[in-house]
């Protein structure tokens, strides 16, 4: 089951990856980060697709996307 | 070593290979241009690259670059080209780059005319760009020794990582006069430090730039800075004292080509019985303001000679802070002063010196 | 549990100074994944020079330059033509590209230098607090056209990638946007062309890409990509405007 890992600390809370999610489930905590900002949570891990879009569309490099067993064809990045 | 009769500019050019610099990047400006020109045809025959810029703006950062990657490189211009390239020599020696420029100075100011002058001396020696960053400049006063101060200047530039100014004048860049050179076609390239941008393989990252956002690491950089000049202030002092051995009333200072010309009013104004001795600074920074002085209070009165209009006389007179009186001959915009003019100026001063303490 | 999408070495791990949402970072991380996809991170030089990206020689994990306003290319020319080798490539603002730089790179261009710039238009000075650029639009507020740009003033914005494209020296010149996921995936496929050319030592690579700027634009991250989208995109125009001509054989532009 595919999942994104968010650095908290690097996150500044601009939203990008909640626009780019298709599923719509990348959403910003309530909590802040020691900066202040709120930052990006996978809201609803079952529906994550692991398409990467968010980490693509992030400027500060803030998540990183995994997989677990199911092979999954991506498009080249 | 076989003597070659050579143009000024063309034997700087290829003094530079000589020196193992085979990279130019340059942009025409009379009375310059013979030396792009020669490395023109020069550099590919020893593996060089040669590269005509858009403007002295480009060629300037050009030179950083190369220099930056580890390279000997040498720039060429003249006056207002010079005035373009300040910005990069302030990046350049805050940056601790070894490069080679040389001015062939023209008259000025503006656009002035392009006949000899040395109306660049402030600039080259106090105010070459913002902050405070120091040249090494060295002042030729014939072709063999703009050969031998270009060679001289890849040395001072690698082993200081300064920026180093051959200043010449028209007179120097444009005249032939025989020469020699080491007998090695290509010089050595440059070792480059662990400063050098190579790639980084097997290391991390090196960064070149003169952003220093902290004030107090930009202070300890200036610091830092001034330190290497003061060693190579202590080092790299270099004059002429001609005639200086004997008694004389009056002490002539003048540098580069006006220096050659007082020598023959001295020789002949000996032949007369007048003995007349002549301070020639060869580095103008580090100024050699101990030699000066000493030999300014050897004689009684000083006798400052330049193609501007009082320049280097700052200097002399800060070497001498007020123990002689200094007078003054200057032509500008490219009148050279002749040899008769500088005889009457300096009879002039010697009676006045006369005058004083008979 | 297998990572499909990792930080790039080709970054540092410095968090960047940009403003939230600001693309610049999504550049930075695509050339630097190219760096590593290809091989390249340890012999290539970057050249950052003065612009919101010149912190860039910190995050860029490779050999960096800073160079002064609008000289990159003159900087990257001295480097690359002597060490030609190395893999240069300068990444440069509108402001510092399009204005005080206009010599630099379109001499390079036609000099046809073998290095690759990187070009981020987004129509403002950042760095400097929103002034104008040569790329800010008709009628876009800045903080030295705090009535909107007038073009009968000012003129119209400059299309560097259309106006380098008229240089008859071969090169490789293309436009792409980094405000979506969606156009990052297309601008880096470009932006690994133009280091591949690089590679093959053919010619001048240059990438203008689109990026927003949320603080000096005054809009969110979002609204910004609409406003990239809807004033933007229509002026500057998306494609591959130029390759070097496959027939350009022989010695032509070899150094």
């Amino acid at each position: 089951m595919p999942k994104i890992d968010v650095m908290v600390e690097r996150c500044k809370g601009c939203e990008r990856c909640n626009e780019a999610c298709p599923q719509q489930i990348v959403k910003m905590s309530l909590k802040f980060n020691a900066k202040g900002y709120k930052y990006a949570v996978l809201a609803d891990p079952p529906r994550c697709i692991g398409c990467r879009m968010c980490a693509i569309s992030c400027p500060d490099s803030a998540i990183e996307v995994c997989i677990e067993g199911a092979q999954y064809e991506f498009f080249a990045y | 070593m076989a003597k070659v009769l050579m143009k000024g500019n063309e034997a700087i050019g290829e003094a530079a290979i000589r020196a193992g610099c085979v990279h130019f990047f340059g942009y025409p400006i009379t009375p310059q241009s013979e030396v792009p020109e020669y490395l023109a045809k020069r550099l590919p025959e020893v593996g060089g690259k040669f590269v005509q810029a858009e403007s002295e703006v480009a060629a300037s950062n050009m030179i950083y670059g190369a220099a930056g990657v580890g390279m000997r490189v040498l720039t060429t211009s003249s006056s207002p080209g010079i005035s373009l390239m300040a910005e990069a020599m302030s990046y350049i020696a805050a940056c601790e780059l070894p490069v080679v420029v040389v001015n062939i100075m023209r008259g000025g100011p503006g656009l002035g005319g392009i006949l000899p002058a040395q109306g660049d001396y402030l600039q080259a020696t106090k105010g070459m760009g913002h902050g405070d960053f120091d040249l090494i400049v060295l002042a030729p006063s014939s072709v063999q020794e703009a050969v031998d101060l270009t060679i001289k200047a890849f040395e001072l530039a690698e082993k200081y990582r300064n920026p180093v100014m051959v200043i010449g004048d028209g007179m120097i860049g444009q005249m032939m006069e025989p020469v020699s050179f080491p007998d090695v076609e290509i010089g050595p390239p440059l070792k480059p430090g662990d400063w050098a941008l190579t790639g980084c393989v097997n290391r991390k990252p090196r960064i070149i730039t003169s952003l220093y956002l902290d004030a107090m690491d930009l202070h300890n950089h200036n610091v830092h800075l001034k330190k290497k000049f003061a060693v190579i202030t202590e080092h790299e002092q270099r004059h002429e004292a001609y005639n200086c051995d004997g008694e004389y009333d009056v002490l002539v200072t003048a540098f580069g080509m006006m220096a050659r010309m007082c020598k023959t009013a001295i020789d002949t104004l000996a032949a007369e019985g007048i003995q007349v001795g002549l301070f020639r600074p060869i580095s103008l920074k580090p100024f050699p303001y101990e030699a000066c002085k000493n030999a300014m209070l050897k004689g009684k009165r000083v006798l400052d000679v330049e193609m501007n209009m009082g320049q280097m006389i700052e200097d002399v007179k800060l070497a001498g802070l007020g123990a002689r009186q200094i007078d003054f001959f200057g032509r500008a915009g490219g009148v050279i002063p002749s040899v008769e003019e500088v005889m009457n100026e300096i009879r002039a001063c010697h009676a006045k010196a006369k005058e004083k303490n008979p | 549990m297998k990572k499909v999408f990792a930080f790039t070495d080709g970054l540092t791990r410095l968090p960047t100074h940009y403003c939230p949402g600001c693309t610049h970072g999504v550049i930075h991380r695509m050339i630097g994944e190219i760096m590593v996809e290809l091989g390249i991170r340890e012999r290539t030089v970057g050249i950052a020079p003065v612009g919101c990206s010149v912190l860039a020689y910190k995050y860029f994990n490779c050999d960096m330059f800073e160079a002064s306003h609008g000289r990159a290319p003159a900087v990257a020319t001295g480097a690359k033509r002597t060490r030609p080798d190395l893999m240069l490539f300068t990444y440069q603002g509108d402001g510092d590209l399009a204005s005080i730089g206009m010599a630099e790179i379109i001499h390079a261009a036609n000099r046809g230098e073998k290095f690759t710039t990187i070009f981020v238009n987004n129509a403002i000075y950042g760095m400097t607090g929103g002034q104008m650029a040569p790329t800010t639009m008709p009628r876009q507020r800045s903080t030295t056209t705090p009535a909107g740009r007038d073009p009968a003033e000012c003129g119209f914005p400059i299309r560097m990638a259309e106006l380098l494209t008229t240089l008859t020296t071969p090169a490789f010149i293309a436009r792409v946007s980094s405000h979506t996921a969606a156009q990052s995936v297309r601008a880096k496929k470009v932006i690994k062309e133009a280091f591949e050319h690089q590679m093959a030592g053919t010619c001048f690579t240059f990438v203008e890409v689109l990026s927003i700027c949320p603080t000096n634009w005054g809009l969110s991250p979002k609204e910004s990509n609409r406003w990239l989208e809807r004033e933007m995109m229509p002026y500057y125009p998306l494609g591959v405007f130029k390759r070097p001509q496959e027939s350009t054989g022989g010695d032509h532009g070899k150094h």
